[in-house]
Order: C-alpha cells, then sequence, then structure tokens
C-alpha cells in the first residue's frame, strides 16, 4: 500500500525537474504547435496586443518559399547520401576489427577518436582542407585535398570558397558527416559482433560456406538489430543536420546560403520574429522524422532478425 | 584423415588444399589490415593537418606545395589565436556554465531517479513514459518557445540563460534511474527498519555505489557545455557570456587585406581540441558508457 505521505515526498523528491520540464519542455511542446497553426504570427505583433486566427497560413507560405525549398532538398540529400555509406563502412571498419588481434586495441581506439570532438572546430579543419588560399584568380595554394585528388591527375575544384558550386559544397559536407558518424557506429556495431555465437561461424566453416556468404548470410541478419539502430538514429541526426555545416561555412551556410538545412532554416527566421513560420518548419522536421522513424521500424520489423 | 595419410597422393593434395587456404588466409589478412589502416589515415588526417598547420609560418601554409611537417615551428600562432579569438574569456564563461549547470544537474537527475526507481507513487509509470517520450521531440521544437521565453524574461545575454532551459536531461535520469534500480530492494528496506531516513540513504548508499554513473553525466554536461552552439549562438552573444564554440566560430582572422590567417585559426582549434583531447585520453571508458546506451552527443 502506499500512504499519502510518501506520495507526496516522492512529488517532493520530482519537483526541481518537473518545474524545469514543465517550463522548458512540456510548455514549450504545446506553445510551438500553438504557433505554428496561428496565422502569420510573429513576436513583434503580439506585444501590439494583436491576435491571430488559426489556420495552415504558416505550413503554406514556409513549403512554397524557395529558400525552405532548397533547404528541403539539401536535408533529404544529406540523409539520403551519408547514412548507407557511413553504415556500410561502419559495418566494414567493425567486422574487420572483429577478425584481428593484434593491434585491434589501438585500432579500435583511433577509430572512437572523431566521437570526442568539437564538430565546430573540425568543420573548420575540413573548411581549411578543402580552402583555396589567395585572392582573386591568383591561387597560392590549392588546399590539402586538391593536392592530392592532384596526384591522380584531376584538376582543382573550388570546393568551398565563394562562387563554389552546390555539388562541391554538398561533397564536403558528406565527407564530414560521413566522417564523423563513423565512431558511434563502429562502437555500436562491434559491440553486437562481439557477442554474436561463434557457433554460427564454426557450423558455416565445417559446411565450407565462402567468407563472403558468411558475412551476407550470417554476420548481417545477426546484427540486423544493432544496423537498424544505428539507421535509425543517423537518419534522425541527419535531418536535424546543421552545426557540421557552420562549422565549415560559418552561419552564411555556403554560398548564398545554399547549403541551408531546416534546422538552418528555423534559426534564421527565429531572430528575425517570423516565430510562426520557425515553428511550422520544426513542425514538418518533426514530421518528417517520425514518419521515416516509422517506415524504418516498419521495414526492420521484416528484415530484422531478433 | 589418420585414414587418408596413408594414401601418398591424397596427402599431397591434403598439403595442397592446405597450403591453398593459408595462402588466402593470408591474403585475407593482408586486405583487412589494409582497409583498417586506410580507414585510420582518413580518420586522423583532419587531426594531424590542423596540428601541423597551426605550427606552420602564414608564409609557409601559403606555399604552392603542401609541406607534411613545418620547416619552423612557429609557436607564435597560438598567441595570436588567444588574443584574436579572446580564448581566456570565452573560457572562463564556458567554465562558468559547465561547472554550475553540472552541479545543479547532477542534484535534480538525483533526486527525480531516485524518486523513479525507489519511491511509489501513483501514475509512476505514466509520468517516466511521457518523460521518455519527449526524448523523441526534435530540440528546435523547445528551442523556438524557450527563444521567445527568455526573451519575454529579459534574460538574454546572462548566464541564466546559458544554464537553466536546458539544465534537465531525460536522458540522464534514465541512465541513473538505470544503475538505481540494480542496487537491491532489501538494502532500502533494512535501512528504513534501521530509521535511516530517505535521503541519508541517498547519500550514504545510493549515490557511492553509482559513482561511474555519475561521473559520465559530470562529463557529459561539462562537454555540452563546452560543444554547445546553437542556443548560446541564439541567446548569449556578448563578450561576456560568449561560449567557446561560438566564440571560435565567430573569431575572425581575416585581415583588412582579405588574407586569412590559418595557422592561427588551426590554432585556436587546436586549443579548443586540446580539454577533448584529454577526456578521450583518460575518461574514455566513462563516455563509452553513456554512448552505449544512446547517440545522444553531449
Amino acid at each position: 500500500m502506499v500512504d499519502n505521505r510518501h506520495q507526496w515526498k516522492a512529488w517532493a523528491y520530482l519537483a526541481p525537474a518537473l518545474i524545469l520540464l514543465g517550463i522548458f519542455s512540456f510548455y514549450p511542446l504545446i506553445n510551438t504547435f500553438r504557433i505554428a497553426f496561428l496565422e502569420g504570427y510573429n513576436g513583434l505583433a503580439i506585444v501590439g496586443g494583436e491576435s491571430f486566427s488559426f489556420g495552415f497560413e504558416n505550413f503554406k507560405t514556409v513549403v512554397n518559399y524557395s529558400d525552405f525549398q532548397v533547404c528541403l532538398k539539401n536535408t533529404l540529400l544529406l540523409c539520403v547520401i551519408t547514412v548507407p555509406i557511413s553504415t556500410t563502412l561502419a559495418l566494414l571498419v567493425a567486422v574487420g576489427l572483429n577478425a584481428i588481434k593484434p593491434l585491434q586495441k589501438t585500432l579500435q581506439t583511433i577509430f572512437f577518436l572523431p566521437y570526442v570532438t568539437n564538430s565546430i572546430a573540425i568543420g573548420m579543419v575540413f573548411n581549411v582542407m578543402f580552402t583555396q588560399v589567395g585572392a582573386g584568380n591568383i591561387v597560392q595554394t590549392a588546399g590539402i585535398i586538391n593536392n592530392i585528388i592532384g596526384i591522380f591527375g584531376v584538376n582543382a575544384i573550388n570546393w568551398v570558397n565563394p562562387g563554389s558550386s552546390w555539388s562541391a559544397n554538398m561533397m564536403v559536407v558528406c565527407i564530414y558527416i560521413i566522417w564523423k558518424a563513423l565512431p558511434f557506429k563502429i562502437l555500436i556495431l562491434l559491440g553486437g559482433l562481439q557477442t554474436v555465437n561463434k557457433q554460427y561461424y564454426q557450423a558455416a566453416k565445417i559446411d565450407g560456406t565462402s567468407k563472403a556468404r558468411t558475412f551476407l548470410r550470417i554476420t548481417v541478419p545477426l546484427l540486423s538489430p544493432m544496423i537498424a539502430y544505428v539507421v535509425i538514429t543517423s537518419f534522425i541526426g541527419g535531418f536535424k543536420e546543421y552545426s557540421s555545416i557552420v562549422g565549415i561555412f560559418g552561419e552564411s551556410m555556403g554560398p548564398n546560403g545554399q547549403m541551408n538545412t531546416i534546422v538552418g532554416y528555423v534559426y534564421d527566421m527565429l531572430p528575425k520574429s517570423n516565430v510562426g513560420n520557425a515553428a511550422a518548419a520544426a513542425l514538418i522536421l518533426f514530421g518528417i522524422i517520425l514518419i521515416v522513424t516509422a517506415l524504418n521500424f516498419y521495414i526492420s520489423k521484416k528484415k530484422v532478425h531478433y | 584423415m589418420k585414414k587418408n595419410t596413408s594414401i601418398p597422393d591424397t596427402a599431397v593434395d591434403i598439403a595442397e588444399v592446405k597450403k591453398h587456404q593459408l595462402v588466402l588466409k593470408v591474403l585475407l589478412y593482408i586486405l583487412i589490415y589494409s582497409f583498417l589502416t586506410f580507414m585510420a589515415i582518413i580518420v586522423l588526417f583532419p587531426f594531424y593537418w590542423m596540428i601541423i598547420s597551426s605550427l606552420k609560418t602564414l608564409a609557409e601554409y601559403r606555399l604552392n606545395t603542401p609541406t607534411f611537417w613545418p620547416q619552423q615551428i612557429f609557436i607564435q600562432n597560438f598567441r595570436v589565436a588567444y588574443e584574436v579569438a579572446n580564448l581566456g574569456q570565452l573560457f572562463v564563461n564556458t567554465l562558468i556554465v559547465g561547472v554550475v549547470s553540472t552541479i545543479l544537474s547532477l542534484i535534480v537527475t538525483v533526486l527525480s531517479a531516485f524518486a523513479f526507481a525507489r519511491l511509489e507513487f501513483k501514475g509512476r509509470n505514466l509520468l517516466f513514459g511521457v518523460l521518455m517520450a519527449t526524448m523523441m521531440v526534435p530540440g528546435e521544437l523547445f528551442t523556438i518557445t524557450n527563444y521567445m521565453t527568455v526573451t519575454s524574461w529579459n534574460l538574454t545575454n546572462t548566464y541564466t540563460v546559458l544554464i537553466i532551459p536546458f539544465l534537465v536531461s531525460v536522458f540522464y535520469i534514465f541512465l541513473l534511474r538505470q544503475n538505481f534500480k540494480q542496487i537491491p530492494n532489501e538494502l532500502y528496506l533494512a535501512a528504513k527498519v534501521d530509521g535511516t531516513s530517505d535521503l541519508k540513504y541517498l547519500w550514504k548508499v545510493m549515490i557511492p555505489l553509482c559513482i561511474p554513473i555519475l561521473i559520465t553525466i559530470t562529463i557529459l554536461k561539462m562537454m555540452g557545455a563546452w560543444n554547445s552552439y546553437i542556443w548560446p549562438r541564439l541567446v548569449a552573444n556578448d563578450d561576456a557570456h560568449k561560449l567557446i564554440t561560438n566564440g571560435l566560430r565567430g573569431a575572425s582572422f581575416t585581415d583588412e587585406a582579405n588574407v586569412t590567417n590559418f595557422p592561427a585559426q588551426m590554432a585556436a582549434v587546436v586549443i579548443v581540441s586540446f580539454p577533448l583531447f584529454l577526456v578521450f585520453l583518460f575518461l574514455r571508458k566513462y563516455i563509452m558508457k553513456g554512448v552505449a546506451r544512446s547517440g545522444i552527443k553531449g
């Protein structure tokens, strides 16, 4: 039996957390939803005592806004490109690490290194690696990446400087996101591999199954819950991508803002008092994340082996 | 096997097959090690480039053919970086925000995790479920209203606005509750029989048993202050309250002639990355504890 005195005490212990969560999590959740549906809501007008009617006006404005369409396209592309590549690479590295004995710990430590870094700071390093130095047409240093691809006879590319193309920018951002995503995925997948029962492999060996077949028929299915987990988390992370791009390009989000993302759009609108548009964009983001997560769960229910 | 060895021809065949398998195995290992080494180089290269660039003179950095080791080690860059980016002030700001928010966060987290793990009250599971559900929501939904709230309270450009709004993390409550739950309930009941108060029990028994996870939370929270960018950039952008990541990104190393001092910029990046590197070297296992449970960073 739970007596009343106990009840009261439990709530006292919870009070600090609940008060703060109430003001800064629960209320914002409801309020942001409300604002998104208030037509043409902005922070300045509310002070003047204006009232707003409910409707889908904010969503219409946002969706029809060409800047937002660019953001949406960038965000979707970033996810579609980086998630499969980084997951495959991480899987190969994890399987490789699991197969070796000497140097395993050292390599594992190296692969975990990018996890404990500052994404803005390392983004600035990526910027430097791709930046051409020099004013105007007189390029002094092509940048280390251009130097490296130059060895293979590829002409220097304007990756990130003013005037660089959208596809070049996209490639740099994708490379950085993949680089940054590896450690977490390797950690989770390697952890999964180490719990896989060795007997499956012994059985495969006795049957004379080839390595490639063993990988596709045993390793991948047994790892599928972990693979599903890293795919879902990296899709969610990908849709919220913002600081990697700020790291590389700064607040401008690329030449003419051509690399902006949905989150970037939200933070563009917010200080300009376009709160209604910001809220609508954030809700669209939330909707996309929910749909993609549900889709992932649906697919993994069919494909994942538990 | 034994039967086969009596027939010489088959023995040769088997030896042949074994040799063949050995060759394949060696080739496979060469392939695995080459791939892992290649990936390791890719992972390490940005760090290497950051460090050597920070040690070059600007003239050397701007050479047409890049040098892979500085011809002359130019420590001066670090002094320039420190002054241009105002790193001393940024460091103090970040330290204040980090320490205060970590202490407050630990208190709030311990109290609520204790309530969820040990105390019984109506609607406990429902409330916990609701809290867990908020972890699914993208932070932007909170940030929008929180930005309006703190602006209307005139809290922008204060330490309070950096510490309070995102103080409580449901993830930490979850992490600690799982740990508290592993402590056998008998200990709690025995303490009750002895007449020990809940707070004393929490302080004397539960906290000492959960030190590792509390260290994890401390590290993650401190790293959170060090790495946070979006919220500080939005609400506290003045020199007296700017946090380090925001200050680093905002610092301009470009002079009037539009020449960017990349070595000095990289020196600033090295300074900001250094404490994280120390955490990585000495406290890695504590971070991995948190990572294994979720992909949340910082």
